[in-house]
């Protein structure tokens, strides 16, 4: 740029923008200054003195910092006067430093360590007591040894800055300065695992991973993180062929330098007693231990039976959204080369209505870092906090930047960062408020509204704030209109998106999906859908989509990382389809009770740290990875069963020796299409929300999946919410359960009795029973109507 | 949302009308946004109005009140030494032991109130009147030796001044 200006560092010349900080600058130019509480993406509080140096005319040395450039400024890092301001700073901060680093498990990592073997002395001047500081509890994933703290305050300004939630704190003064939570109380941000990482110290460190193993023991291996459709890159931690821990790998177009929490700790769910270790096949009611190839061929028998006695459209195959393209386009190719097209992998979703108009595949319709450029957005049925915690982060610095983010979301979502407008309404009711909010842009924008709506929209009126939201989102040069993944699980979902598609379109805003799972991208393009080939072709007569498939018994069903009872929307419903199946085929890695109720073999297949493969994330990105670690014991990654699967059935097209020949040969039929959710408009009932009780059925951050289910330290953490009825006081009061402890829901046929809790953030007349957790899993479907009486 | 986020109950009532109202003059002071600049005469009144210390309840009505996370009024409160944390004594004696008032006898004062009501610094006597504090520089050294009582000082102190103070008192 033509205004940079000139400044010198060690004698090096070097041009910089106006206001850049004398460290950034020596970053860029790959010249060292040590540091501890200066971090990139965190606020400069230059209070650790670190980073001193010298500067030509200033009397005293200048942290680098906080200390912007100027012209012709002649920085000196290294000099006599530099580096004995540096040392000095060194002794201070070692004075209250325990030497406690051959238990520390930072050491090896420890930024503290690696400063003083160059700027400590070898002997401390210091003989007097040192200060002691009692550490806290601050919940399952991070451990706290306060006495090691140097009062950076890294971890305070993630949670005020990054986290959105301020939760640690510098309280006391001076040499009594703590760092901790406010009393006793646990960190509670869905990002907290980042405080591990910005730590320069051993104060705070992971608790799964204490005392379980030194940095240079460990190798690394990067992947792909499996539980969202961000796709943040992970670096996977092993020793002696075992999962360590898994840290964040930078990439500043995902996920920047952070990790949720989910992806972070996921991992301390692989070793799970339930993991499927060998391959079992049910003989009667008994569960035996057999080779892969028995196991094999038992599951081709059984399903040529099927095949047989009852036809081939008796056969079907649901996928976890969050298995990799690999295993979804083989697992299309099996079923479809068996001549069904019944195979899915939208297991939450009940409103099929709109699939055929559906875009070749969901994304966000934006990249992940334009997110943080809009003046406005608009969030429709999305806890994206907890769903998406990356985009959250994204979303977050758009509106402290002073977008205006609002949302239409069934539950008052407690997010963290300012929303300019949140309507919360009934699930049954959004459809109402999305065209609510549509007529009032059809008016501001004076575009024709499309097929059939106008006579619907004459019995909807536009509310104050239905206009706002409408206004801010027409008046923004760059919005965006989301439809999350809470809403893509509603009964109403057809109509939502049609509606957030329109409201896009009116306001000059990009439309997008935050889809569950890791790879529903994927999965469009890899066929794993009833009406569409792998690569997107529609086929003239489809399948059988997931809901009917889990609502009725089927002849044979191949299972891919599917827990029916809870991978899916329709609870116990699902379980006992699969239960009435003639045969079903799970390649799972976990053995669950239930699991070994429904399935007939089960086949051990690894998650996704070990094995290789591709996750299509929500911006269309294609991210393939490598196996971290080899499987464990017998367990097999699913493409390659699926592959040997297809050659016992002596299919053509089963002959790939790598993941790698899989993905190019999808990619050959799909090419790796860009990001367009323009689809057919299709007009909205608009029928008025029924009256009564109704489920809403929010999908927890740790129930998503399998292995997110088994890592206990996340089951532990205050965002794995319990089974339980929420209703607010006025709906409670009326459905005469108020002061009820317990709770008896009735819907459909299923029944389940369930601890009652008062929660404002439930609108009226719905109850909000989280489905994917433990002890919910009898109702049959997320949402709908429901009956409820004292129990 | 749900469960962990279930609001307790608001604290907002511990604040009586007379300190709400202080409080609203000291956050009009500020632009509307900044609320949060009000918090240290927040936690001054709210500490008299409690008695001369702050509960953890006082605390988180305050946060509640400006809309602060509570630990970020903790941290006020514990960075400030004239906030009390706990239950003081009716009477608060803040002796000052910084150097002037040192080289002029600070200890001398210390040592006349042990001998007089039986405490030391940081300690309440049994019958809740007196509580004796140590504190740095209060600015007064033209007067050193000095305490601070309550609100006001009393400087060029010896053990006939500090009966004669101590004896008007109830």
């Amino acid at each position: 740029m033509s205004d940079d200006i000139n400044i010198e560092i060690n004698g090096m010349p070097l041009q910089a923008a106006p206001g850049t900080m004398v460290i950034q600058v020596a970053d860029e130019a790959g010249i060292t200054i040590p540091r501890f509480c200066y971090h990139k993406k965190l606020s400069v509080a230059a209070n650790c003195r670190m980073c001193l140096v010298e500067v030509e005319k200033a009397p005293k040395p200048l942290p680098a910092c906080a200390t912007p450039v100027t012209e012709g400024m002649k920085v000196f890092t290294r000099s006599e006067f530099a580096i004995e301001a540096q040392k000095s700073v060194m002794e201070f901060l070692l004075i209250n430093h325990p030497l406690d680093c051959p238990i520390c498990d930072q050491g090896g990592e420890c930024d503290l360590q690696d400063i003083a073997m160059g700027y400590g002395k070898d002997v401390s001047r210091f003989a007097e007591k040192k200060r002691v500081v009692p550490s806290k509890n601050i919940g399952p994933l991070i451990a706290t040894d306060m006495t090691r703290c140097i009062h950076c305050t890294r971890c305070v300004r993630f949670g005020q800055e990054i986290g959105g939630i301020m939760e640690l704190g510098a309280y006391g003064r001076g040499e009594d300065t703590r760092i901790g939570t406010y009393m006793e109380s646990a960190v509670s941000s869905e990002m907290s695992g980042n405080v591990i990482d910005l730590c320069p110290v051993g104060a705070l460190t992971s608790k799964p991973y204490r005392y379980r193993g030194r940095p240079w023991e460990n190798q690394q291996r990067e992947t792909i993180a499996a539980h969202d459709c961000v796709g943040s890159n992970l670096e996977v931690e092993l020793r002696r062929n075992t999962v360590m821990r898994v840290l964040p790998r930078e990439n500043e177009a995902i996920n920047e330098t952070w990790l949720s929490d989910r992806d972070r700790f996921s991992y301390t769910g692989l070793y799970h007693e339930q993991r499927a270790r060998h391959a079992l096949i049910k003989q009667g009611d008994q569960w035996k231990q057999v080779d892969w190839q028995i196991a094999l061929n038992y599951a081709v028998e059984g399903i040529k039976t099927v095949q047989q006695g009852r036809g081939s459209e008796q056969i079907g195959a649901l996928t976890s959204p969050s298995a990799t393209l690999e295993e979804m386009y083989l697992l299309q190719k099996l079923l479809r080369s068996l001549g069904s097209h019944n195979i899915d992998h939208r297991l939450r979703q009940l409103d099929f209505s709109r699939s055929d108009i559906a875009p070749r595949y969901p994304s966000l319709g934006c990249t992940i870092a334009e997110l943080e450029q809009v003046e406005a957005g608009l969030l429709i049925g999305s806890c994206v906090r907890k769903d998406q915690p990356i985009i959250a982060h994204r979303l977050r610095k758009a509106a402290l930047n002073g977008a205006n983010i609002m949302s239409v979301n069934a539950i008052d979502y407690d997010v963290n960062f300012p929303l300019a407008e949140s309507i919360v309404t009934a699930p049954d009711n959004m459809p109402q408020t999305l065209a609510g909010i549509a007529r009032a842009l059809l008016t501001l924008s004076g575009e024709p509204a499309p097929a059939d709506l106008a006579t619907r929209l004459e019995n909807i009126t536009s509310h104050d704030d239905h206009l706002a939201i409408a206004k801010h989102l027409h008046s923004a040069d760059n919005a965006v209109v989301l439809l999350g993944t809470q809403a893509m699980g509603q009964n109403e979902f057809g109509e939502l998106q049609s509606l957030a598609e329109l409201i896009g379109r009116l306001a000059g805003a990009k439309f997008g999906y935050l889809t569950e799972g890791a790879n529903s991208a994927g999965a469009w393009l890899a066929g794993a859908v009833p009406h569409r080939q792998a690569g997107g072709e529609t086929i003239a007569s489809p399948g059988r989509h997931a809901g009917e498939m889990l609502s009725q018994p089927q002849g044979a069903m191949v299972l891919l990382n599917v827990e029916p009872e809870l991978d899916s929307a329709y609870g116990s419903q699902a379980l006992r389809s699969m239960q009435e199946s003639d045969f079903v085929v799970a390649l799972s890695p976990y053995i669950s009770d239930s699991l070994k109720a429904c399935a007939d073999v089960i086949l051990p297949v690894t998650p996704f740290i070990e094995m290789s493969g591709t996750f299509i994330n929500t911006e269309g990105h294609w991210q393939s990875f490598g196996a971290a670690v080899d499987p464990l014991e017998e367990a097999k990654p699913a493409w390659k069963v699926l592959r040997v699967l297809g050659n016992l059935f002596e299919f053509d097209g089963f002959d790939q020796v790598t993941s790698e020949e899989v993905r190019d040969e999808l990619r050959a039929i799909s090419g790796e299409p860009p990001m367009d959710n323009q689809s057919a408009w299709q007009c909205p009932q608009l029928a008025p929300a029924g009256s009564g009780l109704q489920r809403i059925g929010h999908l927890p951050i740790y129930a998503v999946d399998s292995l997110v289910r088994r890592a206990q330290p996340l089951q532990e953490t205050t965002d794995a919410i319990a089974a339980a009825a929420y209703m607010n006081e006025q709906t409670a009061d009326a459905a005469g359960v108020g002061d009820a402890a317990y709770v008896l829901v009735q819907q459909d046929n299923s029944e389940v009795r369930l601890p009652l809790v008062i929660d404002e953030a439930v609108p009226a007349q719905c109850v909000l029973i989280p489905y994917g957790v433990t002890g919910s899993e009898t109702l049959t479907r997320a949402y709908g109507p429901i009956e409820l009486q004292r129990g | 949302m749900m469960a962990q986020h279930k609001k307790s109950a608001s604290k907002l009532p511990l604040i009586n009308d007379e300190s709400r109202a202080e409080i609203d003059q000291w956050i009009a002071k500020y632009p509307p946004d900044q609320k949060q600049s009000a918090v240290m005469a927040a936690l001054r009144i709210l500490q008299d109005q409690n008695g001369g210390y702050l509960s953890e309840d006082l605390i988180e009505a305050t946060a509640e009140y400006l809309k602060m996370p509570p630990i970020a009024v903790y941290e006020v409160a514990t960075f400030y030494s004239m906030y009390e944390l706990e239950q003081v004594g009716r009477h608060k004696i803040c002796v000052c032991t910084n150097i002037s008032c040192k080289l002029c006898g600070s200890d001398d004062v210390l040592k006349h109130l042990q001998q007089r009501l039986g405490i030391g610094p940081g300690e309440t006597s049994d019958d809740g009147r007196f509580t004796v504090k140590e504190v740095e520089c209060l600015g007064a050294c033209v007067d050193a030796p000095m305490f601070q009582l309550g609100d006001s000082y009393h400087g060029k102190l010896t053990p006939q001044r500090i009966d004669e103070i101590l004896d008007g008192l109830d």
